[in-house]
Formats: structure tokens, C-alpha cells, sequence
């Protein structure tokens, strides 16, 4: 089928309505944002941005498989091999989550109505143990494979053979970090304050701070930072005091963390960890590989720099998503582009890291998993 | 720096809050200035955290190191050289394990500190000795596990000590009737690890449906519950049961780390683990405050052992709650608890790995 057939765009308005208006989906704020995001009004929009009048249709076959921990990231996957115009087969999680029965169940129901029978011929959704040689079978027949995951997913999967023309788009494992101006932060009024601090919060303590868009690094612009730093991590403690529920062995696990930290680094300035919600290590200056320092439910590095510039230095092709605040995006377009830096593939306002999109990890996903027809 | 000397006499369990309060404060402030000069990482730990061994601080207050750090850190206050022995926790073939550094007198403070607590609860007298366990644990003498430590430990009570599990973990039946036949009717000390205890002892008594009357026996064990949580057996279940196939006077469970080897902690007639004049116990909540008395939470462990090694101030990753102080009916003074077992394990949200491959 063509990118963004009314059929598709259709499916997705009526799931869209039918999740919303359900009880039981209600209680799930990763249903509720799925089911926003597949609403006409938003997929007409990305539908008119699509439209470049080239003749496409999808490649054919998509396989998905989606990450075991992020209950939601199946759907998302399935609605972007939907828009592009494909027969799906979506691998969802082994692990029982409810949100994933919900919605299958939803979609279910949905493709039976008479008017979705094409769709429904089109597409499966399958839960199999890894043991299981499914993967391979279905590869071997596929025209696209969508996999998330681990490093160590995305290698298996990938030496599976598949028909010589398929197209794989890898979802790795990525590392993203935060950029705030001091002097903006310092200046806001406490209901903005609030508000970059929740949408903060969402950025990292919805996924535990472990979705691969989710900040472990804060870098701070400008020359005094001490006064912005403590507004904002008030005011994210507030939060986080309110909101998020620490358990027993995150706190063991963070105050593990903090010690390995203390022994093994040697640019550490200071440490922070007086509210086992929200521990901060501040860096001296940024290593090569402050990457690899990852945090967990609540647990930052942070350093201070006077310029952007110096970020140019240490990105790799593992970060992903930049989110920032009281920055000039074009300033941070120049930093990607005039640096010519072979990482970074999501320059977002703080608050809008985990919003998946039909561009992400840096493709097109649509695009990528159609073909172009060149009609002269 | 502290020495153990100055209350090796003292009766284990003689010291009120007020005495005890005032010896921790002076052994842990030594304890920790001496491994703060003596051990690198731990110097790093304490500076990067904000703590100054010489600064006046409470029990409370005092830094706590994660028990997992010893299966990541080679953490030791004396020189290689005068390392004696390196105990290892025992872990299955795969886990990392935690490797404890031992110099002439922290191992010898561990026997004696051991003995003197033990010997509270069966008398100084020797007996005849049964471990539940099997010989094939000690073979090597220089790399102790921790299973190894506790059976050489405890052995200090038996005068004629018998294993009962053979080198394949099953019961000997030969030797363990041989064992009974002979010492039936005197005072005798079982010892072992909950879970072999149960798994190879219990279970295998139960199937071969022998009944071993020991009733002048005691039953020593510890060593952690995870595995019979696991299969639902509680405290109490595990007493009624040993109690059916072995009679025995007394089961008494002990809690305590390889980490802090000796000053364990043993239960009560009342079922209450007691911290000795050698140990203490602290609960904190999830942000790290101590709990009130009664209150669940996590387990920190101080033990005034440790010398070549910075073990003396632990936290632990089981749950428990103080139970109260110096008050408990059995007559023994200091803290007395509960454990509730290792805490629960996270559902960590993230895409970072999909734990399903292919």
C-alpha cells in the first residue's frame, strides 16, 4: 500500500478514539500518549509534511522487534510500518505487561470490522521466547526489520540472513544528555521553574532514566552556575518527592553507584546525595568517554562549561538525544552540523525526549521503510 | 586504633546503650581513621563524599560502605604481604563474589570473637559435632569460602566432629546412625547452612523416613533464607520440622556476613537476633535517615572486627527492623532484630536492552 493510505490513517484515528475513551487505558500514561499520537489530527499533519509528490508504496514485509522493558514500543513501531504502507509482523515483549494485551486486544477488534479486512490480512502480532527460531524464519521473509534493543539484539538478529534487498533500521542503545543556560534558569519566575523541572521529570524518572533518550549528563552554560543549579534541582526533589516512588534497592543501587564513582573517577568536583531521589555528581571537566557513565533512577553527572564548543570534542556516534533549555537551538544546530560531529540525531526542548516520532535515531522511518516509484 | 583486647573479657552481651554507645564511638572513629590511612579506595570514597575521618560525628553519621563493593574492589588495610588468608562469600559458579583480605589478628579476632558469642548460648564445654555439611568444602585452606569459614568456626565446639553430607552433597547415612548410635543421649551441636541444612539434611531424613532423637542436641544455622523463600519455609516452619525428624533442645539461626566474619548475630529463645558488645545494627529508610525502632527498612551491619580490611561499617541489602534495646526477655543486653530477607528486585524501565535475543 501507499505511505499514509486513507485505510492506515483510518485504523489509526479509530484506535486512537477507542483508547481513549477506554477506562482501563486510561490508567497507562504510555497508552494515553500512544493514543494521542495516532489521532487524525496528528497524522494528517505528519502526512502533509510527508507528501513530496513522488509515487512510494511500502517495501512490502516488516518485521518488528520490539525492546522486552518499554511496554508501549510495539505499538509505535507497528503504527510507523502501518503509515509506510506494510504488511507487519510485530514481536511484542515476552514479559506479560498489561498495556500490551490492552492494546493488542484493541487492535484486535478493530481490525475485524469489515471495512479494516485488508488490514487485518496484513498484519500479526507475536509473543515467542527467545529460544524460539522464529525470528529467523521470519526474517528470511522479510522486506524490513524494525529492531530495538540492546547492542547485543541488534548483533543477533542481524546475522540472521534475509532476502538481499531488505532494509534494517537499528534502534541501538544510545546515550543522551541535557543542556540548560544558567542565566535563563536563574531568571525564571517558580511556575516556569515548575515546569521546565516536570518536564524534566519527564524526561528521566518516567523511564527510570533509562530510555536511551533520557539525560545522564546536565551540562551547565555560563560562568556562575551554582545559584541556577540549586533552583532547579530544588525544584526537581519537589517532584520527585511527590511523584516518583524509589525503591529499596534503587536507593542500594544508587548509593553503589556513588561509591563506585568516588573510587574509580578523578575529575570529580562534588557530589550530591543528601535526597536519595536525585544524586548529582559534579564533573570537573568532560572525559572522552563521559558517556559511559550512565545513571539510573534519579542519578546525574553534571558539568560546567562557558561555551558549547567543547562538546564538539567528546560526540560519538552513541549520542542521541540533546535536550536543552535557554539555548539558541540554531547554536546547537552549528555545534552538530559546523562541527560535522558523527553523533547527536535529536536536538529537543527539555520535556520532549521520550516523544517518539516517525524521524528518530536519525531516519526517516517512514521514508526508509518505502520505496520510490520513479515515474517519468 | 581500637584494639579488641580492651573487651575480649567482657561477657558478649554485658554492655547497656550508654556503654555501648560510648565504646562504638571511640572503636569506629579508630576503625575508620585507620582504614582511611591504610586503605586507598576507601581514603578515596570517604573524601569524595564529604567525610573527614577526624571530625566528631554520631554512629549514625558515620559512612557506610555497600556490601556489593567487596565483589567489585580488592579493599584491603594491610599489605598483601600480611594477608593471611582472602575469605570469599559463596556464590555459584558465574556470580561475582566478595573477597575478604584477612591479616593474622583480624582472622584470629574472628575465632575468638565467635567463640565468645557462641559459647553464650552452648556453654564453653565441647561436644560431639555433626556439620551438616560436606568435607570437600575446606580442601583448599588458603581460599576460604565463607561456608568453609563458618564450619572451621563452629568446629571450635566439637570434640569429635562427623560430616554428614558425603563429597557429592548426599547424606551419609552410614556415618550420620554411627554419629547417633554413639552420642544420642549427650549434649550435641549440629551445625550447617539453613539452606543445606534443609535441602540435604531435612529433606533427605524425610524421604529415607528416619527420625535421628537428638535431644540434648542444638542446631546451629544460618547463612540466609532466599533459597526457602523461595519454597515458602519460614523461620518457625523450618523449627517445627527439624524438631519432628531430630527432637533436638534447641534450633538456633544466626545472621551474618563474610564480610563481617564473627561477630554474627544469634537468635534467642525468643527468636530475636542480638547484636553483641561486638556488633551493632542499624535500619535506615529508602532516603538513607534511620528508621524508628519497629520499622522496616534496610539493614546496616557495624562490626568492631574488621581490621585489615574496611568492613566495620556496612549496609547491607537485606530488609529488617529493630526490634528494641536492651530489653529483650532473654536477658541479653544491646539491640535485638528481625530480618525479613534480601530486598526485592526492581522492575527497571528502559529501552537499553531488550533481555531477548534473536
Amino acid at each position: 500500500m501507499a505511505p499514509y493510505n486513507r485505510l492506515a490513517c483510518d485504523f489509526l484515528d479509530e484506535l486512537s478514539q477507542t483508547l481513549r475513551a477506554s477506562q482501563e487505558a486510561s490508567m497507562y500514561p504510555d497508552v494515553m500518549s500512544f493514543a494521542f499520537w495516532c489521532r487524525r489530527g496528528h497524522i494528517d499533519t505528519l502526512r502533509d509534511q510527508f507528501e513530496d509528490s513522488r509515487v512510494r508504496l511500502g517495501v512490502g514485509l516488516a518485521l518488528h522487534v520490539a525492546p522486552g522493558n518499554v511496554p508501549i514500543n510495539f505499538a509505535f513501531s507497528f503504527a510507523f510500518g502501518l503509515l509506510s504502507g506494510n504488511a507487519n509482523i510485530v514481536r511484542v515483549p515476552t514479559k506479560p505487561f498489561p498495556q500490551v494485551d490492552l492494546v493488542c486486544n484493541v487492535i484486535k477488534e478493530i481490525l475485524a470490522k469489515e471495512q479494516f479486512q485488508a488490514l487485518q490480512e496484513m498484519t500479526s502480532f507475536v509473543r515467542y521466547e527467545h529460544t524460539n527460531n522464529a525470528t529467523q524464519e521470519f526474517s528470511e521473509r522479510s522486506d524490513a526489520r524494525l529492531v530495538w534493543g540492546g547492542n547485543e539484539t541488534i548483533k543477533a538478529i542481524r546475522a540472521l540472513p534475509v532476502p538481499e534487498r531488505c532494509v534494517d533500521l537499528t534502534f541501538a542503545d544510545r546515550y543522551s544528555f541535557c543542556v540548560l543556560d544558567s542565566a535563563s534558569v536563574e531568571a525564571l519566575e517558580d511556575k516556569d521553574l515548575n515546569r521546565l523541572a516536570q518536564g524534566f521529570f519527564n524526561d528521566t524518572y518516567l523511564m527510570d532514566q533509562n530510555a536511551c533518550s533520557s539525560p545522564h549528563l546536565v551540562v551547565w552554560l555560563g560562568k556562575n552556575t551554582d545559584h541556577a543549579k540549586a533552583m532547579f534541582w530544588q525544584a526537581v526533589s519537589a517532584l520527585v518527592a511527590e511523584k516518583y516512588e524509589l525503591e529499596a534497592v534503587q536507593a542500594v543501587d544508587k548509593y553503589t553507584q556513588l561509591c563506585r564513582n568516588a573510587i574509580e573517577l578523578e575529575n570529580i568536583k562534588d557530589v550530591d546525595w543528601a535526597d536519595t531521589g536525585v544524586f548529582r555528581v559534579g564533573l570537573r571537566e568532560l572525559d572522552k568517554n563521559v558517556d559511559e557513565l550512565r545513571g539510573q533512577c534519579g542519578y546525574f553527572y553534571e558539568c560546567d562549561l562557558e561555551e558549547l564548543s567543547p562538546l564538539a570534542e567528546i560526540i560519538n556516534p552513541t549520542y542521541q538525544t540533546l535536550t536543552y533549555f535557554g539555548v539558541d537551538k540554531e547554536k546547537l544546530q552549528e555545534l552538530v552540523c559546523s562541527n560535522r560531529v558523527r553523533g547527536i540525531d535529536r536536538i529537543v526542548p527539555v520535556g520532549m525526549g521520550l516523544d517518539i516520532g516517525v524521524i528518530w535515531d536519525g531516519y526517516d522511518v517512514v521514508r526508509s521503510l518505502s520505496r520510490i516509484i520513479d515515474l517519468r | 586504633m581500637f584494639s579488641l583486647e580492651s573487651i575480649i573479657q567482657t561477657s558478649p552481651y554485658a554492655l547497656d546503650k550508654e556503654r555501648k554507645g560510648s565504646l562504638y564511638n571511640e572503636a569506629l572513629h579508630g576503625l575508620t581513621e585507620h582504614h582511611y590511612q591504610n586503605c586507598e579506595p576507601y581514603r578515596k570514597l570517604l573524601n569524595t563524599l564529604g567525610y573527614s575521618p577526624n571530625k566528631e560525628r554520631g554512629i549514625a553519621e558515620m559512612p557506610f560502605l555497600p556490601v556489593r563493593l567487596f565483589k567489585e574492589y580488592d579493599l584491603r588495610s594491610v599489605a598483601s604481604d600480611d594477608t593471611v588468608k582472602t575469605m570469599t562469600s559463596s556464590g555459584t559458579s558465574g556470580q561475582s563474589v566478595s573477597k575478604i583480605y584477612l591479616d593474622k589478628t583480624n582472622a584470629a579476632n574472628q575465632t575468638k570473637v565467635l567463640t565468645k558469642i557462641v559459647a553464650n548460648y552452648l556453654g564453653e564445654k565441647r561436644m560431639p559435632m555433626l556439620v551438616i555439611d560436606s568435607p570437600a568444602v575446606l580442601k583448599n585452606r588458603t581460599m576460604f569460602s565463607a561456608r568453609g569459614a563458618g564450619i572451621l568456626g563452629f568446629s571450635m565446639f566439637g570434640n569429635k566432629v562427623v560430616y554428614a553430607l558425603d563429597e557429592e552433597m548426599r547424606l551419609d547415612i552410614a556415618a550420620v546412625e554411627a554419629f547417633y548410635e554413639q552420642y544420642k543421649d549427650q549434649d550435641v551441636l549440629l551445625f550447617g547452612f539453613t539452606y543445606m541444612v534443609w535441602e540435604y539434611f531435612y529433606k533427605a531424613l524425610v524421604r529415607a523416613e528416619k527420625q535421628l532423637l537428638f535431644a540434648n542436641g542444638t542446631l546451629i544455622h544460618g547463612g540466609g533464607w532466599k533459597k526457602l523463600a523461595d519454597e515458602a519455609v519460614s523461620n518457625e516452619a523450618f523449627k517445627e520440622s527439624l524438631e519432628k525428624v531430630c527432637a533436638l533442645k534447641q534450633v538456633v539461626n544466626y545472621y551474618g556476613m563474610v564480610e563481617q566474619t564473627g561477630s554474627i548475630f544469634m537468635e534467642c529463645s525468643e527468636g530475636h537476633l542480638h547484636a553483641s558488645i561486638f556488633s551493632d545494627v542499624l535500619v535506615r529508610r529508602k532516603d538513607l535517615s534511620l528508621c524508628d525502632f519497629q520499622e522496616r527498612g534496610l539493614i546496616e551491619v557495624i562490626s568492631l572486627l574488621p581490621s585489615s580490611y574496611p568492613g566495620h561499617i556496612l549496609l547491607s541489602e537485606d530488609e529488617g527492623e529493630i526490634l528494641g534495646e536492651d530489653d529483650c526477655p532473654c536477658g541479653r543486653l544491646g539491640k535485638y532484630f528481625k530480618v525479613y530477607g534480601r530486598i526485592a528486585e526492581a522492575e527497571i524501565r528502559g529501552c537499553s536492552d531488550t533481555h531477548e535475543r534473536q
